[in-house]
């Protein structure tokens, strides 16, 4: 897509409106449980028609969201996730998204800046450069997909405990918000951010990350799922207020711990 | 004796004053866990098509409950606490009742294959509800243990961080995927033959049902 290089703000019109358009609800999108043979025989055991629409939605939704205080509270930042040899590696390392590998924004590093915002002592916008003189940590970890797959990479970059503090952020605050270059979006818990192994990553097997892995910073966070690690990150905000993000609005529960 | 497809035993007598066999909270873990594992199935189906272990093996979209992923990550993550709790509670009762003894034990390898050899020539007896042949209880002592692999076996994957002692013990979270699919394996095979066996012996169902 030659459109899409070097757009200095980082953001393809195009793609924000492709993807807003998924946004809009389609029948193959909902969680609904329509169709299925199996839907009849559960609405045949019950004697009511529960599985289909929204109460069953709603209460799934409740349920999820229980799911998210028992994961929460599971959730220790003593609690490392495993890390590997670079035999381990896989490779190629998969790129996943839910648009193509050519539909990736290509984004200006020399133009593109971190904007920083919401409870933060200093919300100065940061520059790759700036990003890459910060002290640099490493971890070879899994990546595992909400799909069920899994891959091993390897990752450099900022640990983002150090980060938050460094720019005065409150860590008393319940998220932080991540706004990525093509439209997408996620919310992550505080405790999460502030965990050892929770990464604003830079590089990739020690080279400058690839367009394919989320160039120029991706946040890497081992101890949640592939969709919660966002990629082409553009905007960081510290709230109190829980914004959701693309799959979670969707219906993928909202902490996804592993 | 046959089985009894071919000798029928008239069922409102034998219900109407015989022992009871399946106490209360048999039935009532029994039809929980029916639900519960219906609808872990379903929804694990369409989960696995997400990112399939076999490319030979996919899952026809009828038989999945949750219309895609997301929706089926709900069900699974939703049905797991009624599986679980009930369970819980059924092996608990099981062990403290002495009736996981009682009714499953000795399992001798001769009389399996004797019961084995019986059954596939249709000479197994059913006459006595409340004793349970050889096969049968190998078959629900399997079950049971399919059941707690199962539950482990998803827990590793499901927190392969926070439970990695766990995943570990399973040889890693892709070997921890695997062995759930293979104790799913089980249980479906172990379903087949119950339900057919079921509506075979229909008064064995009436018992489940009814207690009698």
């Amino acid at each position: 897509m030659p459109g899409l290089r070097k757009s200095s703000s980082g953001v393809d019109a195009k793609l924000l409106i492709k993807d807003a358009a998924k946004l809009l609800p389609e029948p193959s999108r909902r969680i609904f449980l329509r169709g299925a043979a199996s839907l009849g025989a559960l609405a045949m055991l019950t004697g009511c028609d529960i599985v289909d629409g929204p109460t069953s939605e709603s209460v799934l939704r409740v349920i999820s969201r229980f799911n998210d205080r028992v994961q929460a509270l599971l959730f220790s930042d003593a609690t490392l996730a495993p890390e590997y040899p670079e035999s381990a590696i896989t490779r190629p390392f998969p790129f996943n998204g839910y648009y193509s590998e050519d539909e990736a924004p290509d984004i200006d590093g020399d133009t593109w800046q971190l904007e920083i915002g919401g409870l933060v002592g200093n919300k100065k916008p940061w520059t790759l450069a700036e990003l890459n003189k910060l002290p640099q940590v490493s971890q070879i970890t899994r990546h595992i997909c909400v799909e069920g797959w899994s891959a091993i990479g390897s990752w450099q970059g900022v640990k983002l405990s150090d980060f938050l503090k460094m720019i005065g952020a409150d860590t008393t605050a319940k998220y932080v918000w991540f706004q990525c270059a093509e439209g997408y979006s996620t919310t992550i818990d505080m405790p999460t951010a502030l965990h050892p192994q929770t990464q604003l990553t830079l590089k990739f097997d020690n080279k400058t990350l690839p367009t394919a892995y989320g160039f120029p910073v991706k946040i890497r966070i081992p101890t949640k799922l592939g969709f919660k690690n966002p990629k082409y990150v553009t905007a960081m905000y510290v709230q109190n207020n829980d914004a959701g993000g693309y799959w979670e609005n969707q219906g993928y529960n909202w902490f996804s711990g592993l | 004796m046959t089985i009894e497809a071919a000798n029928p035993v008239p069922i409102a007598r034998a219900s109407a004053s015989g022992p009871l066999i399946q106490p209360r909270w048999v039935r009532v873990t029994h039809w929980i866990n029916a639900l519960a594992m219906f609808m872990m199935i379903g929804s694990g189906w369409q989960i696995y098509d997400a990112s399939p272990l076999f490319s030979f093996i996919r899952f026809p979209r009828e038989f999945a409950l949750g219309e895609w992923l997301a929706g089926a990550l709900l069900w699974h993550f939703a049905a797991m606490w009624l599986l679980v709790v009930n369970g819980i509670a059924y092996v608990t009762l099981g062990l403290a009742t002495g009736r996981f003894r009682q009714k499953f034990f000795p399992i001798r390898p001769r009389e399996v294959l004797h019961d084995v050899s019986a059954a596939l020539h249709g000479r197994l007896s059913h006459d006595d509800l409340t004793v349970y042949n050889a096969v049968q209880r190998l078959l629900y002592l399997g079950v049971i243990l399919a059941g707690i692999v199962i539950v482990f076996s998803g827990l590793s994957i499901w927190k392969p961080v926070q439970l990695k002692w766990l995943t570990a013990c399973f040889g890693g979270y892709d070997a921890a995927r695997y062995v759930h699919f293979f104790a799913m394996s089980s249980i479906v095979a172990f379903l087949t033959i119950h339900i057919v066996l079921a509506l075979i012996v229909p008064k064995s169902l009436r018992a489940m049902i009814f207690g009698r």
